[in-house]
């Protein structure tokens, strides 16, 4: 019995091991919940987006000594508000804008970390540094993904309806244009926590694929939800002990654990998976 | 109290009175081009009216701006006498979609897509009542979805889902209804429960606005008729503004995107 527990058990031994595991959880239950919303919107070029262009926000903050989720806000929703306005202002589509301000936020974000010789390692904010991480990283990314994680739950009706039909939710009142920017706000919010994770690369992974998985799974939101939160955690899990073990990068494990998840899922789901569909048909 | 009342003063009680619909030389575009020039139309409370015109005339235009998703250049817009906003906060509008607009692959139940109906109703966290509860049930039971209740919507047929967005419109109990191409891609025996509905509504006091391609039915069960081109071509009683030549007025002129092109 012993033998066949030492190599789950064994890691946990470690501190660093056991603070992987704790933030890693917490930041997959709320990236996994707002995944949900971002997979039914269709936002996963803008939580891309986003995600790469908090980048200079998050290197000004560090180099301020300032929360690093006020510079992830500032940059996140400036991003869009400038994506929206050469939109509206020049005859370039969406998705070329999107593409040309994400990688310009991006490449300002790694000339200031080449510049401003700090505390900040580059590839920690690229690749994530979940072993390693800083006691102030750790409070940070944990109170940034407890109260999002709370906007969420409290909003959720309200992001739904506007996610289904942003008519009917403007037409019985509620503010659809603050609805739009809340969540954009906590797409900035949630991927600096991702950031700590699996780094800012890879962190549109975790706001895209478990609610990809789990949407695949059921046909009730709220089930979805449990599903995606689900997925998120297992791999996160699974990926820190892979990562551990297999000595290879921590955000690679999670991120290929969860794609893993996803093509078997896609394959094998009851009644949306590949085979299933084949056997309808 | 709900929030959406405390945000609003109340309508004056003159309100009552007041026509449902009163839209007063409205102009309205993308980017400073209007698409839609110098509309007035008032529909009294108790009354049917359809909206007529071809693609790119103008109809969702004026929906969006009726909806408040489109700022008017000029002109204005009255809600049984109050301004959009607030009658969209007292629960006035209801909205029924083009199934066009609507992601039927969504994770959400019949029973969920009536009961968000009542969402302007309730709470902040949007906990439904007893009272909530009740109002769904008689609207998915009045458009005979209540067996269906726990279906996706995808998995209803075409009528069906009119249906099930019709429902949510009778669950929020509107007193101005706008309904975007209710009869595409339904039955008959659908078509004859919309317009039952409508006209039940109607005989409540309700304002009813469809935009419609189906003309035959027209004169069935509609009261007025707003016949557009980018601005009111005819408007009026069905009878006397329903004539084959306003038709063939309305979809012979050049179109109106094309001359902008």
């Amino acid at each position: 019995m012993d033998a066949l527990l030492a190599p789950l058990l064994q890691p946990m031994t470690m501190v660093f091991m056991q603070r992987a595991l704790a933030v890693g959880a917490v930041v997959a239950v709320v990236c996994a919940v707002l995944s949900c919303f971002m997979t039914l919107k269709g936002w996963a070029l803008m939580g891309d987006a986003v995600s790469h262009a908090v980048l200079p926000g998050v290197v000004i903050a560090y180099a301020l000594g300032l929360p690093f989720a006020l510079g992830a806000f500032v940059f996140g929703v400036g991003s869009v508000g400038l994506i929206g306005a050469i939109k509206q202002y020049t005859r370039v589509k969406e998705d070329t804008v999107i593409g040309l301000v994400f990688t310009g936020f991006f490449a300002l974000g790694l000339v200031l970390i080449s510049k401003v010789r700090s505390s900040v390692d580059l590839s920690h904010i690229l690749f994530g540094n979940l072993l390693g991480i800083t006691d102030a990283d750790l409070l940070q990314t944990v109170l940034i993904s407890l109260a999002c994680l709370a906007l969420l739950l409290v909003l959720r009706r309200d992001l739904l309806l506007f996610c289904f039909d942003p008519s009917h939710a403007r037409s019985i009142g509620l503010n659809t244009g603050a609805l739009h920017y809340l969540l954009l706000t906590l797409v900035s919010l949630t991927a600096v926590a991702g950031l700590q994770t699996v780094g800012i690369i890879l962190v549109v992974a975790m706001l895209v694929t478990p609610g990809a998985t789990a949407y695949l799974l059921t046909d009730r939101f709220d089930r979805m939800t449990a599903l995606a939160v689900l997925s998120a955690v297992s791999s996160t899990v699974l990926g820190i002990y892979a990562s551990y073990w297999l000595d290879a990068s921590t955000a690679g494990c999670i991120v290929v654990v969860q794609t893993l998840q996803f093509l078997l899922v896609m394959v094998l789901a009851p009644r949306h998976g590949l085979l299933a569909r084949r056997r309808l048909s | 109290m709900t929030s959406s009342e405390r945000r609003s003063e109340h309508c004056p009680a003159a309100a009552a009175q007041a026509p449902g619909i009163a839209v007063e030389h409205l102009t309205v575009g993308y980017n400073g081009r209007p698409a839609v020039v110098d509309v007035s139309l008032e529909l009294s409370s108790g009354s049917i009216c359809a909206l007529v015109g071809m693609n790119g005339a103008g109809k969702s235009t004026l929906f969006k701006a009726l909806m408040g998703f489109l700022k008017p250049s000029t002109g204005s817009i009255r809600i049984a006498g109050c301004g959009l906003r607030q009658a969209q906060r007292e629960q006035m509008v209801a909205y029924v979609p083009q199934s066009e607009q609507v992601d039927w692959d969504f994770p959400i139940r019949v029973w969920d897509v009536v009961m968000m109906g009542r969402y302007g109703a309730m709470g902040p966290l949007r906990w439904s009542s007893g009272e909530d509860r009740r109002l769904v049930r008689r609207a998915l039971e009045r458009v005979d979805l209540w067996t269906l209740r726990d279906r996706q919507i995808g998995a209803l047929s075409g009528g069906q889902r009119k249906r099930a967005f019709l429902a949510r419109a009778l669950a929020q109990g509107a007193r101005v209804l706008l309904l975007d191409e209710p009869f595409s891609g339904v039955d008959i025996s659908t078509e004859r429960l919309i317009i039952d509905l409508l006209i039940e509504l109607r005989d409540q006091g309700a304002t009813v606005l469809l935009a419609t391609h189906d003309l035959e039915s027209i004169p069935s069960f509609c009261d007025r008729v707003v016949l557009i081109n980018r601005t009111v071509l005819a408007y009026g009683d069905t009878s006397e503004v329903f004539t084959q030549a306003n038709l063939l007025r309305t979809f012979s002129a050049a179109s109106p995107t094309a001359q902008h092109s």
